[in-house]
Parts: C-alpha cells; structure tokens; sequence
C-alpha cells in the first residue's frame, strides 16, 4: 500500500483498518458474552440473597416488572415451599450526588425491610461511598416503612445521615422508599 | 538505543505523570485509593503496549493525512476489548474503575507514545516504549493513590489503619488529588535531578 494520501489510498487503509477491528471486536465480544451475563447473574442472585428472607425457588428466573413513577422495576419473588415469603426490588434514584444509584431491597409479607444491598453506584469514596457500609447500611434491617420515616433526620425521618454526605444518604431513603411502594402496588395487586 | 534504555526512560525520564504531564485526568479521577490507581495504570499499560506495537507495524502503510483516525480506531478496539475481559473476569476492578475505562481511548499519553514514539521506532522498540511508560504511569498512580487514601481514609490498599478515624477528606476528592500530585512531583523531580 502506497504512503502518500491519494484519496484512494486513504479510503483503502482506513476500510481495511476498520474491518479487521471490528472483526476483532465482534471475535472477543462473543467469547466473552456469555462469562459477563453469568457473572451479571451470579452478581444480582448474590444481592437477592442478602436482602430476603430465606427461600428455596429460583427468584431470578420468576422476575417480574413493575411500574412505578413512569419506569419499570425489576422484581424477585422469594418463595419457600410454594409460599410467596418476601420480595426483592431492584429500586433505583437519581437523586445522588454522582449518577444513578441502584439498591436492591428486600421485604417480607408484612413489609419489613429484611435488608438493603447497593448494586452499583457513582458516589465519592471516603463520602457518599460509606452507604456500602453496615454503618449505615445495617439500621434499614428489620424497619417497617409504615413507621419508619424513610427520611434524614435533618428532614424530620428516623434515617441517620453520612456525616458529610446528607445527599447520599436522602437519595438512599429516596430508592427505599420507591422500592416499598413497589411493593405496596405488589400487594394491593394481589390482595384483590 | 538499548531495549532497558528505553523502558527505564518510560519509568523515569519521561514518566508520564510526573514528567511529561500527560493524562491528568484519569490520574486524578482514579486515584482515590492505591487498588484504583493500580488498576488504571496497568488497564492503561495493557492498551499501551497493544497499540504501540500495531502502530508501528502499520506506520508505513497508513497514508499521513489519515493516521490520527487510524490509530483512534486502534486504540479504541484494544480499550474495548480490555474493558469487555475486566467485565468479565475483574469485574470488581471493573466497577471501581467504571467511565474511566473506555475514557483510556482519549487518553493522551496513547496517542502521544502513538504520534511520538511508535511510527518513528519498530516494533519491538514500541513495545520496550509501552512497557516503559505503562509501568510509569502505573508507578505515579499507584503512589497518588496510596498517599492520596492513607491521608483521607487512614487505609493502606483497602486496609483501614485506624478504626474508626475519618482522615482528611479533602485527598479524596479532587483538589486534594492536585495537591497530593504536585508534592509528588517536586519529590520526583528532585531525586531524578540528584542523580543526574
């Protein structure tokens, strides 16, 4: 292939580069497809399990949508013996201070919070990071939104903030409180 | 020019971060904790050493008007070929490290070690040039990142030194990641200077 810039040579080069990377690219994408939506699975059972009460169905496979401020949230159904005994939803915000935050929250029949796990999230490390640890985490458990006031202190709720990261932490109430309303439409639903 | 020569001039004379000065903006934003700023240096060798070596493969068959849209196409096949292999198999790193990832496509010390170093030197020389600033670049972030968490976290890779202390917040976030790099750099410099 010639150097100098002929506009035939150029369009030349350039095709051919791109083909043999996409070519590339396709070759890797397919041999890596299948370990990233295991691993996207193995992730989402592993936050599932944290935050249900314990069940013997495969709540991945029966994952159903609802939904709620105009989008869709993704719901796991824990079930023990054929008996529905919690939920989980996949509950989200924007309402952090960098980027979505999403939160995978758990419920048992009668709406207590059975646990709460960050799925994945933008926030500052030493800051709003801290909400990943039982520190903050850990007082969600076993709280009963009906009279647990899912807001900061600082708001009037029963939530300890982050020192220092209050945005953090109202956007954490923010998501768990958008995932007990989908399960409050769950239940109205099918006690009709 | 020996292959050391030119790896250890990556390392040291012309290290990226603290010499040349190229890539600020992953240094800053990846270099919140020393795992981070591991994870980004080596992510960033990885595509370095890739695209210097194919580049300097097809200098001589890439017309010059269009080289830059080239090697781009290049080196943004590697960064997404790396990023799909940390999904999968590091995607802990993955998560951690997030935007800046595909961000190594426009990192300038790729295009420059492109422009600078690769068309000119063969292929194997490339290489020694990636590995080189690769591992200087790993080397300065790696450094950043532990100073940076140690004085705002009081942790040492992910290793938390005092219970229950706060550190000083402000080396977590960006400005004192400035000023964390600028101390550093006067030190770098001093000591290469010594030698010298």
């Amino acid at each position: 292939m010639p150097k100098e810039s002929t506009l035939r040579s150029m369009v030349l080069c350039l095709f051919l580069v791109c083909l043999v990377c996409s070519a590339l690219l396709g070759g890797v994408y397919v041999l890596t497809k299948g370990k990233i939506d295991q691993e996207q699975i193995r992730k989402t059972n592993n936050a599932i399990a944290l935050v249900t009460p314990e069940f013997d169905n495969a709540p991945s496979s029966e994952k159903m949508s609802v939904e709620i401020d105009g989008k869709d949230i993704t719901v796991y159904p824990a079930r023990k013996g054929g008996q529905t005994v919690g939920y989980a939803v996949e509950s989200f915000t924007s309402k952090g201070f960098s980027g979505t935050i999403n939160i995978m929250v758990g419920f048992d029949m009668d709406g207590n919070i059975i646990g709460t796990s960050v799925l994945s999230h933008s926030e500052t490390p030493g800051l709003g990071a801290k909400m990943t640890e039982p520190a903050f985490y850990t007082q969600f458990i076993g709280k009963n939104p009906a009279s647990f006031r899912l807001a900061v202190r600082k708001d009037g709720g029963d939530v300890d903030a982050i020192t220092a990261s209050t945005i953090t932490s109202r956007a954490y109430c923010d998501a768990v409180d958008r995932a007990y309303r989908v399960f409050q439409k769950i239940m109205d639903n099918t006690s009709k | 020019m020996s292959k050391l020569r030119i790896i250890a001039n990556g390392i040291i004379k012309d290290n990226p971060t603290f010499i040349l000065v190229l890539g600020m903006c992953p240094t800053i934003g990846t270099t919140t904790s020393a795992i981070n700023g591991m994870g980004m240096g080596l992510a960033t060798t990885f595509v370095l050493i890739l695209s210097n070596v194919f580049i300097s493969l097809l200098a001589k068959m890439i017309p010059d008007k269009v080289r830059i849209p080239a090697y781009i196409v290049i080196i943004a096949s590697f960064v997404t070929v790396l990023e799909l292999l940390m999904q999968a198999y590091v995607p802990d790193l993955y998560a951690a490290l997030g935007l800046f990832i595909p961000l190594i496509v426009v990192n300038c010390i790729i295009l420059g070690r492109a422009e600078a170093f690769a068309n000119k030197n063969t292929p194997l020389d490339s290489a020694c040039d990636g590995i080189g600033i690769g591992l200087g670049f790993t080397l300065a972030l790696t450094v950043i990142g532990m100073v940076r968490e140690l004085l705002g976290n009081l942790s040492f890779f992910g290793i938390k030194l005092a219970e229950g202390g706060d550190g000083m917040l402000a080396f977590v976030l960006a400005p004192g990641g400035f000023i964390v790099l600028g101390y550093l750099m006067v030190i770098f410099r001093k000591l290469i200077n010594k030698k010298a």
